[in-house]
Parts: C-alpha cells; structure tokens; sequence
C-alpha cells in the first residue's frame, strides 16, 4: 500500500474497530435484556449480587458521603457568610448533592468498588472457561451470571446514590448547625423550599438509575470479552474503571442539559 | 423459598434506601404536608409581603418564636393573608405589630413581632391588627427620586 496512505488506514481501522465494538456492545445488551426475566424469577440469584456489589459498598459510599458534605458546608459557609447569607447553606448542599454531587460521586465510587470486581469476577470466570463449561451443561451463562450481577448495579446505585445523599446533607447539618452555628429552622426551611420533590429528588435518582445501568453493561460486557488471561482480565478491569468513569460523567451532562435546561 | 444469608443484608440494605428516600423526600424536599406540631396560629394580613416565603421565621426581639404556616391571597381585599403559627411558651399582646424585615441585606425575609401594651393576649385564630408591609427596593428608589425632583423643583 502507498506509504501516504498509511495513516488514513490506520484511521479508518481505528473507527472500523471502535463501531464494531459499540456494535458488540448494542447487542449484547439487548442478549441482557431479552434474559432479565431470569434474575427476577428467580430472586435470590439477583440478592446474591445485591449483597455483594450494593450491600457491600455501603460503607464506602456512606462514609464518603459524610465527608462530601462536610467539605461542602466548609467550603460554601465560607463564601456565603461573606454575602451575609450563610442560612443559604443548606441550600447550597442540598441542591448541589440530590442534584449532580450524590449521583454522580455515588456511581464513580460504585464503579471503582464494585463494577471493577464485577468484572475481574466475570473475566476469570472466561479465563479459566466456567462460562463455557455451563453452556455446556445447557445452562444459560448470560441469564445465570450476566444477568444478575446487570441487574444488581441498575438495583444497587439509586440507593446508595439516596444514601449518598443523605449521609452528605447529614455532613453538612453537623458542620453548618452544629460546629459553626448556622440557624437551624433556618438550614431546613429554606432546603425545603427550595428542593422540589419531582424536580430534584426524582430527577436525581432517574441519573443515578441511568448510571446504574452504563456501569452494569460496562462492567459485564468488559469481563465477559476479556481476553482469557491474566493481563487480559487486569486491562479488562482497568478498563471498566475507566470507561465507566468517563461515560458517567458524560451521560451525566446530557441529562442535566435535559433536565435542567429550562431552570435557573 | 430457602433463605440465604444474604436475604437479611440486602434487606437492610434496600430498608436503609427507602429511609434515606423518606427523608429527602420529607426532611430535604417539600413533599411534606406540614409537621403539625404543637402551637397557636395567629392570623396576619399585609399589603405586600415581599419575598416572605411559607416555613419562615417568626421573630420577636430577634428570637425565633414560630414559622409562617400559609400564605393566601385575600380574593377581595387584595391584602396577602399570612398564618403564624407560634411557640405556646410566648404570648403577644393584642396590639402587637408585624411586619416583614430582611435579616442582613441580601437575607430570607422573616415576620417580625413588636409587643405593644395591652393586657389581653392574642389567642388561637386571633387577627393582627397593626401590620407593615415588606418594604420593596424598587418602590423606595422610586419614592426617593420622586422626592428629590420635587425638592429641587420647589427651591428653584
């Protein structure tokens, strides 16, 4: 091939590989989704993983959520009180924890805690060839693993996200009202008035489902294509961080564009 | 069905989101009715009420003594109807005035409650007589250069 053209074709298989894989990835959720009925049936399947990703992130999600809080209440007294408005505070952390922080630090932290596992789990299941041996013994391995542990993060993220956000203006009350002395009726009343129920608290939980349901696919479809050894299953759950990440944070710009447009 | 050791973990689990839920839902956001706690509602109507928002502060002496529980428009009088609800621990008199004030320049707008000196006290249901209305910036700037121009008209 002509030297020049060299970096053209370099391109196109780079795009070429890129579509296929999204294409591989198109299909194998909807291979997930025509096997959801599985984990719901048979309901313990899906508790087995709910206790492993959701329950067991409970504390890491919790903690950083307290401390999320805190540093919000820090950090926001400090630019509040100079307008003499420091009552705002809660404001200020409510909105900024249902609305954008809870979802999204929740499912980053999720990704990194359990959509990693998740994936190690799935890609040495591969390596060491237990999903092809279960085909074999005529039990789907897309509707006995893939299934559950998919449906477990879509579970699992909404309510660690609540938990997130509890724990976060919990933070925030110790510090704002309790350490520096912020009115108390005032935190609360004009956090209520201002958080909308729909608006907000909905609208931040239909993220946290939407997160729930990239970091499920990421982490299963990266396990179930890692390539069968011990790199393979390394880069795989490398990359499920990574990309999980990123398509977090990016879906989480389109759905605020489509929830938030119109306010403010 | 057999149950796994991990039936009660997730269940503690999905329990403590659903907590954590009510609470946003209540505690952070307005879906709550209101917490009819214990109290005596008086009863205030203004002009104008500015900004004054329902679940304000009431105020006597700068001590938080109830919360603004509801806020109409009087379809015939035109006048805002506001509801205070108030501590039982503290009793105004029947001439008490309220009015609207802004804690700090850029702060929540809150009901103050000036004693007066009568001996009868204000009771459930009861009506404040005397009230001032919020003051409005736009209408003092306004009323301020229509003074000044009428001033400087009158010396010439």
């Amino acid at each position: 091939m002509n030297r020049l053209l060299e970096p053209l074709a370099d391109l196109g298989h780079v795009v070429l590989s890129a579509l296929a894989r999204l294409g591989l990835v198109g299909r194998f959720f909807l291979g997930i989704l025509a096997v959801l009925w599985l984990p719901i049936r048979r309901f313990s399947l899906l508790v087995r993983e709910v206790y492993f990703s959701g329950f067991r992130s409970l504390l890491i999600v919790t903690v950083s959520g307290l401390f999320v809080g805190m540093v919000l209440a820090v950090q926001g007294y400090e630019v509040l009180q100079r307008f003499g408005s420091a009552e705002s505070l809660g404001v200020l952390v409510a909105l900024s924890l249902v609305r954008e922080l809870g979802p999204v630090v929740t499912a980053l932290l999720f990704a990194g805690r359990a959509g990693s596992a998740t994936t190690a789990e799935i890609g040495l299941m591969q390596a060491t060839d237990q999903i092809a041996a279960m085909d074999m013994m005529a039990v789907n391995p897309m509707a006995r693993i893939i299934a559950p542990r998919f449906l477990a993060a879509v579970v699992s993220v909404p309510i660690l996200a609540c938990l997130f956000i509890s724990a976060g203006i919990f933070g925030s009350y110790l510090v704002g009202v309790q350490l520096i002395g912020i009115d108390e009726g005032a935190f609360w009343s004009q956090m209520q008035a201002s958080v909308d129920f729909r608006l907000d608290v909905i609208n931040g939980l239909i993220k946290a489902v939407v997160f729930g349901v990239a970091i499920g696919l990421i982490s299963v479809f990266e396990g179930y294509y890692a390539p069968p050894t011990a790199e393979g299953v390394s880069s795989a759950t490398t990359r499920t961080v990574v990309v999980s990440s990123l398509a977090v944070l990016m879906l989480d710009f389109v759905l605020t564009v489509w929830m938030f447009r119109g306010l403010s | 069905m057999k149950r796994s050791k991990y039936d009660l973990a997730v269940g503690l689990f999905v329990a403590f989101g659903l907590m954590s839920l009510v609470f946003l839902a209540l505690k952070v956001g307005n879906l709550a009715g209101y917490d009819s706690g214990d109290g005596y509602r008086i009863e205030a109507r203004f002009d104008n009420i500015g900004g004054l928002k329902v679940r304000a502060a009431v105020k006597s002496a700068g001590v938080v003594v109830g919360r603004v529980e509801a806020i109409v428009l009087d379809p015939e009088t035109y006048e805002a109807k506001t509801v205070l609800r108030l501590d039982p621990r503290y009793r105004f008199s029947k001439d008490t005035i309220a009015s609207i004030l802004t804690s700090g320049l850029l702060g929540e707008q809150y009901v103050n409650l000036e004693v007066g000196g009568d001996s009868v006290y204000l009771g459930n249901g009861d009506r404040v007589v005397k009230t001032q209305p919020a003051m409005i910036l736009e209408k003092l700037i306004g009323q301020f250069l229509y003074n000044k121009a009428a001033e400087n008209t009158g010396s010439k």
